[in-house]
């Protein structure tokens, strides 16, 4: 089985920074779906940000989606990044587009018709539970209801790999739990997954591995595989 | 069959041709910019009207340029080269001669005035009538009048002119108006002069289309971040903002294509009475249609280069965070 994400002996430290990773390797499987954890500073952000390039890396190698991230040439990006779909705690939606619109936004990139636009958008909103807010501006949103606009956006053109950076962050233990079960359910239909997150009493019980980051290093702790099942399949 | 028909038209709504899609990214895009100029009429009109007035200099600069050649053209008549022949030449040789003469390159047209022409005309306006019928032989020489071709360099009907003197026939030759070969030069200069200023008023709104797009850019750099971060091709990001600055360009076409309109309608009728005092041509002509091409070719395709200009210089300091 390919590997979608590559990490091997990635160094990175910032300008005048701190060594945020020290050679921390690890890979995600295709179809797998992962957590990230580690103490606020440990660079799991960092991390996110080399996987979706939007960071250069300095020594190692990554490869994503079998491409090698740092031999992408600045006009390679965009299409490279049209095949993850990306959430930041902070959902970043555009204010003065109205919910549709700004989840719309991927396909209109991609130059799909409208009334493919419609249908995928609406298929999107459902999924997060946000069909009644379509015509809503993210002002008017809870900070809930913008981090699942945020999913709708990652998600509508079907990406093969999810890279989610504690899109928990403001939400209540409810509605965490409910993100996380939305996650479990792309996952289920084969899109690759990576969720970093501080919510360890949300995944600890959950069938998925997890990297944990400390002193720059990256330390795998594999699923629960004996108890796992049952508590994923409660939770779906 | 229906089977055939069914799978054609679900790729058509699957992915739609590539003239359907880049159609809809353009309009989209065209969309884009237009919400973008009208949601600031003051600022986009502000922008427009100094790209206006830059445009409409140089294209006012070359209408008056024109009226001053058409009225030239209109004293044409007064450029011209009198030849006095010699007693010797014969009125059959004199008559040759101008044939020769009106076929010359340079020469616009040449006209033989014989010595009892002559006579007859001076008798006709000097008053001297009775008095010069008591001269026994007529003083006055056979004249060749040569216009020259006004649009020929002024070298050129200077050499010309020498060469007329030169002529064994010719006993004397005089150039009339040369104030008004002297005025063809003139403008000749002042239309490279007006092809440098242009230029250069061209360059400025170059520089004042790029600076514009430069902020909307800054005011747009959220969403750019956002289009960024979803994958969005460069080209496309780019794109509303050269629609941006060619719409720009187009109203400030619009803009100095009115005002050069404007200032020849105030200057009509001063222009009218000045044109009548020197019996020139009576109207004031308002900018050619070449003029107005011209004008709303320059302002699409500068706006397109200030745009460009922004977008490829600011556009990639812009990322995702
Ligand atoms: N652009 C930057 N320039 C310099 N230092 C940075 C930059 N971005 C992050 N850092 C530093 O790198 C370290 C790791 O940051 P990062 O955001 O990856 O941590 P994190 O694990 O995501 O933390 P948190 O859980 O609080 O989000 C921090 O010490 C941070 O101060
Ligand atoms: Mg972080």
């Amino acid at each position: 089985m390919a590997d979608v994400v590559f990490f091997h002996r990635v160094t990175q430290r910032y300008y005048k920074g701190p060594q945020i990773l020290r050679e921390a390797s690890f890979r995600l499987g295709e179809g797998e779906m992962m957590f990230l954890t580690g103490a606020s500073g440990s660079g799991k952000s960092t991390l996110l940000r080399l996987i979706g390039s939007l960071t250069r890396p300095q020594t190692g190698q990554i490869a994503v989606l079998s491409q090698n991230i740092s031999q992408l040439r600045r006009s390679e990006i965009p299409a490279f990044r049209r095949q993850i779909g990306i959430i930041f705690q902070n959902p970043s939606l555009l204010a003065e587009r109205t919910v549709f619109d700004n989840v719309a936004l991927p396909l209109v990139i991609r130059g799909h018709s409208g009334a493919d636009i419609g249908r995928r958008v609406r298929g999107a909103l459902d999924a997060v539970g946000l069909l009644n807010k379509e015509k809503a501006f993210p002002i008017t949103l809870s900070g809930g209801e913008q981090q699942r606009a945020g999913i709708a956006r990652a998600v509508v053109a079907t990406p093969k790999l999810l890279l989610a950076d504690e899109p928990t962050g403001n939400l209540d233990p409810e509605m965490a739990r409910e993100v996380m079960q939305l996650f479990m359910r792309f996952n289920q239909i084969g899109v690759s997954v990576l969720v970093a997150t501080h919510a360890l009493g949300l995944i600890r019980h959950l069938p998925y591995r997890i990297a944990h980051l400390e002193n720059g290093r990256i330390d795998i702790q594999s699923a629960d595989d004996a108890a796992a099942p049952a508590i994923a399949e409660k939770l779906i | 069959m229906s089977a055939a028909k069914n799978t054609v038209s679900a790729r058509a709504t699957k992915a739609p041709s590539w003239w359907s899609r880049v159609l809809q990214d353009h309009s989209r895009a065209i969309s884009g910019s237009f919400t973008q100029l009208v949601q600031k009429p003051i600022a986009t009109l502000l922008t427009a009207f100094v790209i206006g007035l830059t445009l409409a200099l140089p294209a006012g600069l070359d209408t008056v340029l024109r009226n001053l050649d058409i009225v030239g053209d209109s004293l044409q008549g007064s450029l011209r080269a009198s030849l006095f022949l010699k007693d010797s030449v014969t009125p059959e040789q004199a008559q040759d001669l101008n044939r020769v003469l009106g076929k010359r390159p340079g020469v616009a047209s040449s006209r033989l005035i014989t010595r009892e022409q002559a006579l007859q005309e001076f008798k006709e306006h000097s008053g001297f009538g009775e008095a010069l019928d008591l001269l026994k032989d007529n003083p006055l020489p056979a004249t060749i009048v040569v216009t020259p071709d006004h649009h020929a360099p002024e070298a050129q009907t200077d050499a010309l002119m020498k060469e007329l003197v030169k002529l064994p026939e010719v006993e004397q030759a005089q150039l009339d108006e040369k104030w008004l070969q002297r005025l063809y030069a003139i403008l000749d200069l002042v239309q490279q002069a007006v092809a440098v200023v242009a230029a250069a008023l061209g360059l400025a709104v170059i520089i004042v289309i790029g600076n514009t797009i430069r902020l909307d850019i800054e005011s747009h750099r959220e969403e750019i971040s956002v289009m960024k971060l979803i994958g969005a091709p460069d080209s496309f990001i780019r794109r509303p903002f050269l629609y941006t600055g060619l719409g720009y360009g187009l109203i400030g076409a619009v803009l100095a294509c009115a005002m050069v309109a404007g200032v020849a309608l105030l200057l009509a009728s001063p222009a009218h009475q000045l044109a009548d005092l020197y019996d020139a041509a009576p109207a004031l002509h308002g900018l050619a249609p070449q003029a107005v091409g011209g004008v709303f070719g320059a302002g699409l395709v500068l706006g397109w280069l200030g745009a460009y200009w922004a977008v490829s210089r600011h556009l990639h300091l812009i990322q995702p965070t």
